[in-house]
Formats: C-alpha cells, structure tokens, sequence
C-alpha cells in the first residue's frame, strides 16, 4: 500500500515563507488587516498632529511638518536595510521570495527617500532660510535616493530577473556603507541638521509632541508593510504570468 | 606569483598594444580643462581657487569612461572563463586586472595633471598635492568602479549604468581628495584628509576584488 504523502504538510514556517505559491496563499488574508490598521492609526495620527499638539515656541506651526518627515527619514534607511537583508538572503541562502522582496523595496524606498528630502526642504525653507544645504546628513541621505534610483534603473536594465537579483544583491551590500554614515552624520559633523530625538539619554521633547510622532512612524511603517506585501504578490503573479506565456509560446513554435 | 604576473603583464600588453584607446582618455581629460575656463571665463584668480576640483572631476569622469573596458572583452572573447581554471584564485586575477586598469588608465591621467595645471593657472606646491591626492585616491575610484563594471559586464548598455551606479558610492573620495588640495594652510587637516583617503583606498582594494569575482562568477552561471 502507497503511503501519501502531503508536502504541505512537511513544510516548516521558513519553508512556507519561501514558497511563493504558499506565499500567496497566506499573504492574502494579511492584506485587509494592514490596510485597516493603517487606516486607522493615520486617523488618529494626523489628528494628534493637526489639532491635538502644541505649536513650538520657536517654529511655530511649521514643527508639524516633523510628523510626516521624521516617520519617511526613519523609512528610507529601513527599507534599504531590509533589503540588504533580503540581498544577504538571495546570496547566502537562495531564497526564492528574498529577490522578489528586493525587487519590490527599492521603488518604495525611493519614494520614502524622496519623501523626506522634499518634507526635510519645505520646513528647511522658513527655518533655515534655505531649500537644500549641504549638510551631512542631506547629502547622504540624497546618496541614499540616487543609490535608490540606480537600483531601480539596473534592475529594468537586465532581462533575466534571476541573475539580476544575484548581481544587484551585491551592489546592494556594497552600498550599505552609506547606512551608518547616514545615522551618525549628526554626530560626527557639526552642521545644521539637528541631532535625533531619541538617544539614550531618554527623549528630548515633551510626550505632547512625541505620542503623535510616535503613532506617526507606526503608521507609515504598518503603511510599509503593506505596499510590500501588496507588491511582493503582484510581482509573483507578475513572473507566474511571465512563465505561461512563454511556455504557450514555446508550444505554438514546436 | 607567476601567474599573477603575468596576466598583469598580459593586460598592460593589451592596453598598450590599443595605443589610440589610452591617448583618447588623455584628450578626454585634458579638454575638460580647456571647456572649464571657457565656460566660466578666464578670471585667472577664479580658475586658481576652482582648479582642485576641477582636475579631481576631470579624473573622475575620464576614469568612469574607461570603466567599461576593465571587463568587456575578456568576458565577450571567453577569457574570463578561461581564467576562473587558472592556478590562482579568481579573486587575484580580478586583483591583477584592477592594478593593471590603474597603470594605463589612471596613470596616464596623472601624468598629464601637470598640462590641466598649466591650463587653471595653478602652482607648483598645489600642483605637487594634486598629483599625491589623485595618486592616493584613484586606486579607491577605479575598486568601486570594478564592481560596477563587474556587474554590469553582461549587458550590452552597460556602459552608462555602471557610472550611475557607483557614482553616489565614490562621493568620500571626491569630498577627501579635494580637501586633501584645498586646506593649504592648515598642514594639520590636508594631512588628515590625505590619511582618511589613504585609508579608504587601501580599504576598498582589499575587498572589493570579492565583490567584483563574485558578480563576474555569478554572471557566468
């Protein structure tokens, strides 16, 4: 007597994570729920922020713009990590889902990126006087967006998704030197970017202005999550899409 | 050694043998020197205080162009693949061709400092620190840039992506190798910034040979 056996039910956590088609089966009842909980923690933050904070006695009004830079600063060194980290799996331990995710990351840490510079430069125009400064920390982090977009632009270069990822997960490693730089160029340099808020000395601001920063970061981070998750699907529908059609193909040519 | 040797020598027999190819960067480099001072105009005290950055731009953009060459043809002729057999590690080979990029590439640029010196009106003791800075910081320049081209080796439009690419990465060099010219007076901290440029430089030619095998192994699969 056969004895049959279920793969599925061999499968590991790490395992399922690794397989797209199970991917794509579990990932799917995580979508409405981000979806919500992001809502909801946007809600409650951009109403903390708007109408629940106090105006800065020196800035005035203008501290607000913090709510949605610090949260997109915070995001675009996150994403690249956790693609270095994606990058490290590809090349280490070949796993099938660390390209798909590298893949997807780099659009939206650009846009996180391209976020915070542009915030970073409407509240820099009323309180320093000036759009753009070349200060330590806006001149890495404008390294880190033009790393983002060659990213990008290597990535749409290759044909074979496969070995890019290889390649690309290289280069990627290479520019995680800029991280650290990024993190403590408020420390080394002394220049007008002013240094982080949270230190282990405790936090110097006052909770008022720190519950809504902290919902803030929250939300754009379970936001993060989201868009992907949401983009990790679509791009192994994407190359499951891809694989048909070029199988039909080879059956219509013989 | 032997084999380290000799594909050094091999590739500087190449290059050399394409003489037209090494006297066309130097043009290259040279004329960025005659643009500048037509752009800007030829405000003699001006192009003294702008001349630093200019010859270290200059020297990065003509090295950038002669990227792509590191790689190319001994991956579309097969060589490479021939030498992942060879007696030493792929690493060394890599190691080998990057010295051997240096020598006729990099080097004919530095040698040819003194005529863009002579074009941006600077003198003798700035000409001497521009010539230690480029010497120190262009081995760094062309590691990253190994990497780039290393990735790219497989593409047939690679020639402009690999620039993009490692361009953001080689911004210290540029930021300490000027500063290593431009502090005259203070011997204290051009000392510095030649040091920190030295360090990146050894830094960077010790491990990017990894990276760059790695991409061209990973190529050939």
């Amino acid at each position: 007597m056969t004895q049959k056996i279920d793969p599925l039910k061999k499968m590991n956590w790490f395992d399922r994570i690794a397989h797209p088609g199970q991917f794509l089966k579990w990932s799917g009842y995580l979508i409405l729920p981000l979806a919500i909980l992001s809502a909801i923690l946007f809600g409650v933050g951009l109403w903390f922020a708007f109408f629940n904070s106090p105006e800065d006695y020196q800035m005035g009004n203008t501290v607000r713009i913090m709510y949605i830079h610090v949260p997109n600063a915070w995001l675009s060194q996150l994403v690249y990590v956790m693609m270095a980290v994606s990058a490290i799996g590809t090349l280490v331990w070949r796993h099938p889902l660390a390209d798909v995710s590298m893949k997807v990351a780099a659009p939206l840490g650009a846009a996180f990126t391209t976020m915070a510079l542009f915030t970073g430069m409407l509240w820099g125009r009323p309180t320093w006087g000036t759009y753009w400064e070349w200060d330590g920390r806006m001149t890495a982090t404008l390294i880190l967006l033009l790393m983002y977009l060659g990213i990008i632009a290597l990535w749409r270069s290759f044909d074979d998704q496969l070995r890019a990822a290889k390649l690309i997960a290289i280069i990627t490693l290479v520019g995680v030197i800029n991280i650290p730089i990024i993190k403590f160029s408020v420390d080394w340099w002394n220049t007008l970017h002013q240094p982080s808020i949270v230190s282990t000395e405790g936090l110097s601001m006052p909770a008022s202005i720190y519950t809504p920063l902290l919902i803030m970061t929250f939300a754009f981070t379970v936001l993060f999550a989201l868009l992907q998750t949401n983009a990790t699907r679509t791009e192994i529908l994407r190359r499951k899409a891809d694989r048909q059609l070029r199988k039909s193909l080879n059956k219509e040519n013989g | 050694m032997k084999a380290f040797l000799s594909i050094l020598l091999r590739d500087i027999k190449l290059a050399t043998s394409s003489f037209g190819d090494m006297l066309t960067l130097v043009l290259f480099f040279i004329m960025i020197g005659v643009i500048v001072p037509i752009a800007i105009g030829p405000d003699k005290d001006l192009l003294a205080l702008i001349a630093p950055g200019v010859i270290w731009i200059a020297a990065f953009l003509s090295s950038l162009l002669a990227l792509d060459k590191m790689f190319r043809q001994d991956f579309d002729d097969g060589s490479l693949l021939a030498m992942r057999h060879a007696s030493i590690s792929f690493e060394a080979i890599v190691f080998a061709k990057l010295i051997a990029h240096w020598l006729t590439s990099i080097l004919p640029l530095i040698i040819a400092t003194p005529m863009l010196a002579l074009m941006l009106n600077m003198n003798a003791q700035i000409l001497t620190y521009t010539i230690i800075s480029l010497t120190v910081g262009t081995p760094a320049l062309i590691s990253f840039g190994a990497v780039g081209a290393a990735i790219t080796v497989s593409l047939r439009r690679g020639g402009l992506i690999a620039p993009v690419l490692i361009l953001p990465l080689t911004l210290p060099i540029l930021i300490f190798g000027v500063s290593a010219i431009k502090t005259g007076t203070g011997v204290g901290t051009q000392g510095t910034a030649l040091l920190i440029l030295g360090a990146i430089s050894l830094v960077t030619v010790a491990f990017t040979p990894f990276a760059s095998a790695l991409a061209l192994k990973l190529t050939q699969e």
